[in-house]
């Protein structure tokens, strides 16, 4: 049966940087903690076959042998408290188990201590915003920027475009609607702090390859953390509706090594070292700035009329 | 009282109002406002099901195909409020109004003017909140939940507000009355616990819409304040917070998801003992069942939030709380299955539509449970897995019900048979058709495929062309209902007996078919063994 | 008591005598004729409701269409309650409504009742979790620390003046109505009026026409000095205190739930204005005044929220 299929597909994952075609279940991620929910999931699944398997049987048992057309006599009985109590507590039993494991896997999700770098993430409608705040231990200034849907998918994307999306591909692998102008860029093996907020409408950061997602909230900060174990390229998107273009504001992390990550790094505050004797471009310098956004924030909405 | 003086003036006391108007405007008939219920809640499902047809079409294969983003987002949230208010909940309301005064005894509601006014607010709230559609702005987009700050972004907020007022004074007037009905109008003899379980069933919802939809009111009414008036509930530089409208919204929106399945749960009870000629095992259980997931409704709402950044200790409460749910639902599943072991089972189409309802509703709920554990929501939420989950509870759970009960009750309704023939080409067509259509949706939803987005990665291709495949024949096999209750008011032949089924048992099955314009006008003598639940303490 | 031969041609049934009730009165089922007023009250609400929308969406220059729309609505509305009361009353002193009416009249009010109770409950939660979590959190306490340190630094949270409108202060500096003004004498107002709604009630089912009318009036006249001190203590703190709507989450929960307090008080001294009228007319008697009885309750009820209100908005 189709179910049977489904558990079968749990089996063969491996980490996966972004979805793949008839691609059935969950992925396993690519951080210390993303096998987290995974096996979760397996498990959770696995349990909920075993019942329904046991539980539907038992109907089609019963759909067969007590027929009217087999000339089955409907019997008289209407209670048993013996198997109402066991078919009470064994459910019980079974969510007490699922609730020990979720409950295991969730502080330590909860737990961002000890995290050696933080990134600011910020969301707008419809692109994100990255702030480098610290790594190491050593506070970094100025470096950010804007990180929005790559041209390609962009035109694509289109109504009436004409263009076809199957040919939006970075090397082998497709990326319409996936790939962005400028990733996110984080070390590989170092616990890093995500402080999230959003500066206009709720949105949500979600690359399944960390195992979880977080809302962005505008003038909330919420915050998660991810150990990528593996470099490479891993994909999310916003997941929670924001607008018009909610479907087009995807999120791509590049994992380096921390030798090239620490040479990308210097790169990139070279650079904004030398224009930033400039006064600072509009949105672009809230780096390491946090009081700047709060003037952004929360305003949008209620400047309606009335 | 000069009551006799006047005698002139009333209805035939067994016959109909004969002019339109006073006929449907002015009823205060149990059966006539039953019947417009029922019609509403049909046109409803067929608009909200356009506007997911519409839904499917779009997301055929990727790439944009037939509109902006903007207007698909109006689909989504359209269809969800059309489908939720408009179909499901007048459907049961309408279901209420048919069967509860039967069922129990009653000449009619206990407040018949009133339920009149429940039923006609509706048609104009939704005229309201449809025509947001043609409005410069277009209608809402933010999706039915109605988020801040993003819906405080759109022009026909106001609008919405309204007519959502509107729907939870209809609901609210609608539930009084039913509670009502249940408590004060039952004939002598009907016990509380001789009552049908759909009778019980709707007496805990009705309950539970009572506490709720103010709360949906309070919700929107801030929303609309924040937008116009200047307040600052959802904005954190005034102190308020967004999250604050999320527990608000779903300390409404979960019970509400409950309002939508616990009748449903009652017709099943209904329909199973019924074709397996046996009473329903462990009736006791069944009652306490539902009024546990009742009252547990009200402590979970937050598992819809567990993205938002709760601290730990209430990400864990909602876990357990969400998770405990499983029990008493479980019971009610065995129970039924219990109720067919030893039977003598026939498969009628209501019987079918109840059967598929036992297992897809649990796939459902299976989907569900997986939902409560927190680290998987993580990845979870806000993915086609949830799409897929609450389709599966409210497709193949409360619209199946609903269906089946059609089915059960056509015959006593109108006095005509309805095609067993075409009726089982419904049921086959529906049951496999919507499987493709929602199953797949599982798969999006693991590899990663949010909801809500009008456009997705070409790795979402495959899966997305079968699951609108499956929409559209589910869709076109709703026209065959439309034929199937036609020809059954209008043109069936095959005269149905008083008792309908074989095994039926309860009151409605002593009254003739159709049932006429007023029944029970002289109380029932209740004999324990014409009930379905005459002998529970057996 | 007699009403003049008024009947809109409802439905009696007697029944049967049985031997057995279940506790329940079955003396006759009624069942109302029908009537246009439930359709007329869904036009008008739709009426009322289309006109605000149009008007709150409207663009400065153009309110007009929607104003009217509503002016008309609400007319309608008024004409409806009017119209449809009138109709029950009748019914009501024709003698058609019997016990089992009487039991559902109750029922109806009593869970209206309830649901009001879970309409203030939203803004009494609102205003919960506010103080208790959106607040703190901001200014860094429990779980907000990051939100703090990140996004408002600066901010010390507090109630009432000194924070209560938010990290960006919204609306500005204010000052809070002191509880024990205007709002303690306003309580004393509605615990006594509660206690005159009282006495009239025994009043009249002791059948002393002219002391209820004196309670009665008492009330309804205790109920009008609360709305005239609530205007007056709403004026001050536009003008005085700079306590506006618009004072950040302060301003927000003060005004809503004081504001919708109102409006439900309003409401009660209206209704409990018709009353009076109706003893005037001789409507009630000893048995028969479940009219009465529904005001009083809804009284009670808007009494009681007062008190939640004077405690949490005002005192705490
Ligand atoms: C009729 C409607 C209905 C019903 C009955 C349910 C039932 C349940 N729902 Fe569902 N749900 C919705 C409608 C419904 N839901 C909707 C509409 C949404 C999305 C809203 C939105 O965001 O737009 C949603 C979303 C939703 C979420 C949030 C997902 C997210 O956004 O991230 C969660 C999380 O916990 C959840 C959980 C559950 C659970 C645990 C049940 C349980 O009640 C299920 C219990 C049943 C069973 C478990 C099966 C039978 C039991 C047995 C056979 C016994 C043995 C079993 C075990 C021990 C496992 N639901
Ligand atoms: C009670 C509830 C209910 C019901 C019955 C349905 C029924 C259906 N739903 Fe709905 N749905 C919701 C409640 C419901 N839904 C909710 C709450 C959401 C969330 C919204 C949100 O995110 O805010 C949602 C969202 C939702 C989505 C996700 C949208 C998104 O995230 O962007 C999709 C996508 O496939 C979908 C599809 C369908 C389909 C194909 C049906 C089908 O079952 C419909 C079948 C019926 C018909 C098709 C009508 C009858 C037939 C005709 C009109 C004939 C003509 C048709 C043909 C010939 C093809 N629904
Ligand atoms: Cu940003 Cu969705
Ligand atoms: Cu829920």
């Amino acid at each position: 049966m189709a179910a049977a299929a489904f558990a079968l597909a749990s089996f063969g994952s491996v980490a996966l940087a972004a979805p793949g075609p008839w691609q059935l279940n969950m992925e396993r991620g690519a951080s210390t903690w993303s096998p987290v929910p995974y096996h979760l999931n397996n498990i959770s699944l696995a349990v909920c076959t075993v019942i329904g398997v046991l539980v539907f049987g038992a109907m089609f048992i019963a759909m067969f042998r007590f027929r009217k057309s087999r000339g089955a006599v409907a019997e008289k009985w209407s209670h048993n408290t013996m198997v109402e109590v066991v078919w009470t507590t064994i459910p019980v039993l079974i969510l007490i188990t699922l609730a020990y494991l979720a409950t295991g896997g969730l502080t330590t999700w909860a737990d961002t201590t000890g995290s050696q770098m933080t990134v600011k993430v910020t969301g707008y409608q419809w692109k994100w915003r990255y702030d480098y705040v610290d790594y190491m231990g050593k506070s970094i200034d100025k470096v950010g920027f804007m990180s929005k849907l790559d041209s390609q998918s962009n035109q694509t994307r289109q109504l009436g475009s004409g263009m076809d999306p199957f040919a939006v591909k970075v090397g082998d692998e497709n990326t319409y609607l996936l790939n962005v102008d400028k990733p996110l860029v984080v070390p590989v093996d170092t616990k890093i702090r995500f402080v999230i907020t959003s500066g206009d409408v709720i949105h949500s950061w979600w690359v399944p390859a960390t195992g979880w997602k977080i809302d962005a909230i505008p003038g909330i900060i919420n915050a998660a953390w991810a150990n990528f174990t593996t470099p490479g390229t891993y994909r999310g998107q916003c997941a929670e509706l924001c607008g018009q273009d909610h479907g087009f504001m995807p999120i791509v992390v590049v994992v380096k090594s921390k030798a090239d990550f620490a040479a990308w790094l210097a790169g990139q505050e070279a650079k904004s070292a030398a224009p930033a004797a400039a006064p600072a471009p509009a949105a672009a310098s809230t780096a390491a700035a946090p009081q700047a956004t709060a003037q952004v924030v929360a305003v949008p909405a209620h400047g309606s009329k009335g | 009282m000069s009551y006799a003086a006047t005698h002139d003036q009333h209805d035939d006391h067994h016959g109909a109002p004969k002019g339109f108007f006073q006929r449907w405007c002015m009823s205060t008939n149990h059966k006539d406002i039953g019947t417009l219920y029922l019609v509403f809640a049909l046109t409803m499902f067929f608009i909200g099901g356009s506007f997911a047809m519409l839904i499917r079409a779009e997301l055929f294969k990727p790439g944009l195909q037939l509109m902006e983003p903007y207007f698909f987002n109006q689909l989504t949230t359209m269809h969800a409020l059309v489908m939720i208010f408009g179909a499901i909940m007048p459907a049961f309301v309408g279901l209420g109004n048919w069967m509860i005064p039967l069922m129990v005894g009653a000449p009619d509601m206990a407040l018949p003017r009133m339920n009149n006014l429940s039923f006609w607010i509706l048609p104009f709230a939704f005229i309201l909140l449809l025509s947001t559609l043609f409005l410069p702005g277009g209608g809402p987009s933010g999706g039915w939940t109605m988020y801040p700050p993003l819906s405080l972004q759109s022009d026909s907020l106001a609008y919405v507000v309204f007519a959502i007022h509107l729907m939870g004074i209809s609901s609210i007037m609608g539930a009084i009355n039913i509670i009502a009905t249940i408590l004060n109008m039952r004939a002598p003899g009907m016990d509380l616990l001789k009552m049908p379980v759909f009778v019980w069933s709707w007496l805990i919802t009705a309950f539970l819409l009572i506490a709720v939809m103010p709360v949906l009111a309070g919700a929107v009414t801030m929303l609309l304040t924040d937008k116009y008036f200047g307040t600052n509930f959802f904005n954190p530089g005034g102190g308020g917070d967004p999250v604050l409208y999320q527990h608000i919204f779903w300390f409404f929106g979960h019970p509400e998801v409950y309002i939508m399945i616990l009748p449903a749960f009652g017709i099943i009870s209904e329909i199973v003992p019924t074709f397996a000629r046996k009473p329903i095992f462990g009736y006791k259980a069944m009652v306490f069942a539902i009024a546990c997931i009742a009252f547990l409704s009200f402590i979970v709402w937050a598992h819809h939030m567990f993205a938002v950044g709760l601290p730990l200790g209430a990400e864990i409460f909602f876990m357990y709380a969400t998770m405990l749910i499983s029990v008493p639902t479980g019971v009610k599943v065995f129970n039924w299955v219990a109720t067919m072991w030893g039977g003598s089972m026939t498969f009628e189409t209501p019987m079918l539509f109840a059967i598929a309802f036992i297992i897809l509703f649990t796939i459902g709920g299976f989907s569900g449970l997986m939902l409560a554990l927190v680290p998987a929501d993580f990845q979870y939420h806000d993915t086609y897995f949830v799409v897929a989950h609450f389709h599966y509870v409210l497709v193949t759970g409360a619209l199946f019900a609903i269906i089946g009960a059609a089915y059960y009750w056509l015959p006593k309704w109108t006095g005509n048979m309805y095609s067993e023939f075409w009726g089982k080409v419904h049921f086959w067509n529906s049951v496999i058709w919507v499987n493709v259509l929602f199953f797949p949706q599982h798969f999006l939803g693991l590899a990663g495929m949010p909801r809500r987005i009008p456009d997705y990665n070409v790795a979402f291709a495959n899966f997305n062309m079968i699951s609108s495949i499956g929409g559209f024949l589910f869709g076109a096999t709703q026209l065959i209902f439309i034929g199937v209750l036609i020809h059954c008011v209008f043109f069936s032949k095959k005269k149905a007996t008083d008792r309908v089924w074989e095994g039926a048992k309860g009151l409605e099955w002593t009254v003739p078919s159709p049932a006429p314009h007023h029944t029970f006008e002289v109380p029932p003598v209740i004999h324990d063994d014409e009930l379905a639940h005459g002998h529970v303490n057996d | 008591m007699q009403f003049p031969g008024q009947h809109d041609g409802a439905k009696v049934i007697k029944r049967n005598p049985r031997g057995y009730t279940m506790g329940q009165q079955h003396d006759a089922y009624f069942v109302p004729a029908k009537s246009y007023w439930p359709f007329v009250a869904a036009v008008v609400m739709f009426t009322t409701v289309f006109g605000a929308a149009h008007w709150l969406n409207a663009e400065p220059g153009e309110s007009g269409f929607g104003k009217t729309v509503l002016t008309v609505g609400v007319i309608g509305v008024l004409a409806m309650f009017f119209g449809w009361f009138r109709s029950v009353i009748h019914e009501s002193m024709g003698g058609n409504y019997n016990h089992q009416v009487d039991t559902s009249f109750r029922m109806g009010m009593m869970w209206f009742i309830f649901s009001e109770v879970m309409f203030f409950g939203a803004f009494f939660g609102a205003l919960f979790y506010i103080r208790m979590f959106s607040v703190p959190w901001l200014g860094g306490h429990g779980h907000g620390t990051l939100t703090h340190q990140f996004l408002w630094s600066d901010y010390a949270a507090s109630w009432g003046a000194s924070a209560g409108n938010g990290p960006e202060h919204i609306g500005g500096a204010f000052s809070t109505v002191p509880a024990w003004g205007l709002p303690l004498l306003n309580t004393l107002i509605l615990l006594t009026s509660s206690v005159t709604v009282t006495i009239a009630h025994h009043a009249l089912r002791a059948g002393h026409r002219g002391k209820i009318l004196l309670f009665l009036g008492l009330t309804v006249l205790l109920g009008a000095t609360f709305l005239y001190f609530q205007a007056h203590e709403y004026m001050e703190a536009y003008k005085e205190l700079n306590l506006t709507l618009h004072s950040g989450v302060y301003g927000s929960t003060f005004f809503l739930l004081t504001g919708f307090h109102g409006l439900h008080v309003t409401l009660g001294t209206i209704m409990l204005a018709v009353i009076w009228l109706r003893v005037l007319k001789g409507h009630f008697n000893k048995e028969h005044h479940f009219g009465f009885e529904a005001v009083a309750w809804y009284w009670h009820f808007v009494d009681v929220v007062w008190l939640g209100l004077f405690m949490f908005v005002y005192i705490l």
